[in-house]
């Protein structure tokens, strides 16, 4: 079949058709705002002893298996995040290593579970809604009878925190779910109430986002009063604020994380990626819902698609 | 450096050889020193013409710290005192009083001058001329300028004479002063025994050492004798691995208090006060503040007892992270084992062999249809 001028400027029209109902709705990415109840934690690292009182605790509440790494095999040892580790306390270290949150010489601590992003990557990605964000809470949760067990999620998350059940006949994701199953009990996440220095701090993400402004502004070296366990215990305990990088990690990372975090050196160094402030979710759905809108695209396409189909039948005729 | 039992004539009745070895082994491994030790101690601390002097001056103090040697039984007191050193001045022990107490006070430094060990309890006031403690109508300020220049070493023992202690917390009214201080820039050699009280062992162990073996035992910066305060009250606690476990009591009498808990959360200052107390224990029960269900508020070390709120959580020292602590980057997995890549490659081979072998059969059965 030859196509004629004629046909491929029709074609070209209806390309042009597209790009036209495309392109406006692209420049207009709406920002998923934080939900007004939402939970999460302030992970504080210059607080933050390496106790891992917190791995602990997150395994007997979740009741997650021990493990060991090949080093040391009598010692709950995890060498990463995965489907028997929800929650993990990292180390940096550089030089010597002595000095506490320097980033020359020194070492400092990091907190690795699910963030709960605002805009989820998994949420977003999950074709069944396995991966569901509470309205209420905005915890991420996971529910295992929906699951079909594609792994998108596992692909979609830019933390890399969703974690497959690979060695199991009957697999599920695991990851980090904010101990929503405690909180009927009235009890907050294992984490933050094991944690003995207040490091991690559970409570209304807002709270929390005021909390870390009102620690970025201490003046390093003087004693202040930082909660411990939950931002409204009433417990607190005077400690030296440390000299903070001038960054809330999580207050915009992908549009936003429910788990927020402070740290004394850079946390490109502690493990954690730079991410842009629009979510990957945001991008992509406006890619498919603006592609999809009114089914005008799909149809035109269909359209064209019979049109050239038809000609090539008449001609062969 | 074997005893004779000639050696232990000199021991006033009730000591048996055998009992005065134990004690002298037992101080040699409080010191860390081996077991094998204990001899020489033994033989050190009779064979001496003299027993060492030892002058005790009490200055700003409780009487704690004489009270606590007062609770060791080995040795003994009366052992200590009358056996093993020769305690020649000391306001609680002394059976003399008034003048007859300070002549031979005057006396005991004229005559072993450069060979007695002072040790001196409380802190020294220096405010208003040292007028705010008096002894025979002498400020103790002078009585310590004069006599620890004659002194072979002094022993600073418990927390006020060490680095102020309780007189010396906020507003300090009478400008208590540690010891070492005073003597600052004297070339005196200054022991530093922290605590609120001190264990009697540490006290007695310094002394034995310096007598056995006639010089003083190895100090740190703060110049406390490492044997003794050489690891924070943390690293032996017996609550240790609830801290570990994160198991921690939230408030005294709760369920996690019974279950004997970690104290940190109920301002355990443990984790930053350099001590023996969780392996030597005290009143040779072993006992002590952590085993009793109280918190440690870090009485021997400067700066956190009788000045950071009893309940106030401690600041935890050393918290480096241990060598096997996942780092920031891990790599995972370590590619495919050569046994796996053969097999895999036998598998694929033996899938590509099996599927020429079927196309084959498949176009003859065609020809032979055709």
């Amino acid at each position: 079949m030859k196509i004629k001028r004629r046909d491929f400027l029709k074609g070209a029209a209806g390309c042009g058709v597209l790009a036209a109902v495309g392109q406006p709705a692209f420049a207009e990415a709406k920002k998923k705002e934080r939900l007004p109840g939402a939970l999460g934690f302030l992970y504080d690292s210059t607080l933050c002893i390496g106790c891992q009182a917190c791995m602990v605790g997150c395994k007997k509440a979740n009741e997650m298996p021990v493990e060991s790494s090949d080093l040391l095999p009598i010692w709950e040892n995890p060498r990463d995040l995965s489907a028997k580790t929800l929650n993990i306390i990292k180390k940096f270290e550089s030089g010597t290593g002595t000095n506490k949150d320097q980033e020359i010489d020194g070492f400092a601590y990091i907190k690795r579970q699910c963030m709960h992003c605002v805009d989820p990557g998994c949420v977003s990605a999950c074709p069944v809604s396995a991966m569901r964000k509470d309205p209420d809470t905005g915890v991420v949760t996971y529910n295992k009878d929906a699951c079909i067990g594609c792994r998108y999620c596992q692909v979609a998350c830019p933390f890399n925190i969703p974690k497959f059940q690979w060695d199991s006949a009957f697999p599920q994701i695991v990851k980090c779910q904010l101990c929503s199953h405690l909180m009927p009990k009235g009890e907050i996440a294992a984490c933050c109430s094991s944690c003995p220095t207040g490091a991690s701090l559970y409570g209304p993400t807002t709270e929390l986002l005021a909390e870390a402004k009102r620690r970025s502004q201490m003046d390093p070296g003087k004693y202040y009063d930082f909660p411990v366990s939950s931002i409204d215990s009433g417990k607190t305990f005077s400690q030296k604020a440390a000299s903070y990088v001038p960054h809330i990690y999580g207050e915009n990372e992908v549009g936003g994380t429910q788990v927020i975090m402070l740290a004394g050196v850079p946390f490109s160094k502690l493990g954690l990626p730079e991410l842009p402030e629009k979510s990957y979710a945001a991008t992509a759905e406006n890619i498919q819902h603006t592609l999809y809108k009114g089914m005008i695209a799909p149809i035109v396409l269909l359209a064209g698609l019979f049109y050239f189909v038809n000609r090539s039948q008449k001609d062969k005729d | 450096m074997r005893c004779r039992e000639s050696d232990f004539e000199k021991i006033s009745d009730g000591v048996s050889r055998r009992d005065f070895l134990k004690v002298c082994t037992a101080t040699a491994v409080y010191m860390g020193l081996p077991a094998s030790l204990g001899p020489k101690i033994a033989k050190a601390a009779t064979a001496a013409k003299k027993r060492p002097p030892v002058i005790w001056l009490s200055a700003q103090e409780c009487t704690g710290c004489v009270e606590t040697l007062l609770r060791t039984t080995h040795p003994t007191l009366e052992h200590l005192i009358l056996d093993l050193i020769s305690l020649d001045y000391s306001e609680t022990l002394n059976t003399g009083a008034g003048h007859q107490a300070e002549e031979y006070r005057a006396k005991s430094i004229e005559e072993n001058k450069g060979k007695f060990i002072l040790v001196a309890d409380g802190s020294i006031p220096v405010k208003d001329g040292g007028i705010y403690c008096k002894i025979a109508g002498k400020p103790v300020l002078e009585i310590l300028k004069e006599t620890a220049p004659k002194a072979a070493a002094v022993i600073s023992l418990g927390s006020c004479a060490s680095w102020g202690g309780v007189p010396s917390a906020e507003p300090n009214p009478t400008g208590a002063t540690p010891v070492y201080k005073i003597l600052e820039g004297t070339g005196i050699p200054v022991i530093n025994i922290p605590g609120c009280p001190p264990n009697g062992y540490n006290f007695l162990s310094t002394v034995l050492y310096y007598v056995t073996f006639a010089k003083l035992p190895e100090l740190d910066d703060k110049l406390r004798p490492k044997f003794a305060y050489g690891r924070l009250i943390h690293e032996n606690c017996e609550r240790r691995a609830h801290f570990d476990a994160g198991r921690f009591a939230e408030q005294f009498g709760d369920e996690g208090h019974l279950k004997g808990y970690c104290l940190y959360k109920l301002g355990c200052k443990g984790p930053e006060t350099y001590n023996n107390c969780s392996t030597l224990g005290f009143n040779d029960l072993g006992t002590w503040p952590v085993n009793t269900g109280h918190p440690c508020f870090g009485c021997s070390e400067e700066g956190v007892g009788f000045n950071v709120p009893l309940h106030t959580p401690a600041e935890v020292k050393n918290v480096t992270p241990n060598a096997v602590q996942t780092p920031v980057s891990v790599d995972h997995g370590g590619g495919m084992s050569t046994g796996a890549v053969a097999l895999a490659a036998g598998v694929a081979g033996a899938v590509i062999g099996a599927g020429t072998v079927a196309v084959k059969k498949v176009g003859e059965e065609e020809k032979k249809q055709d």
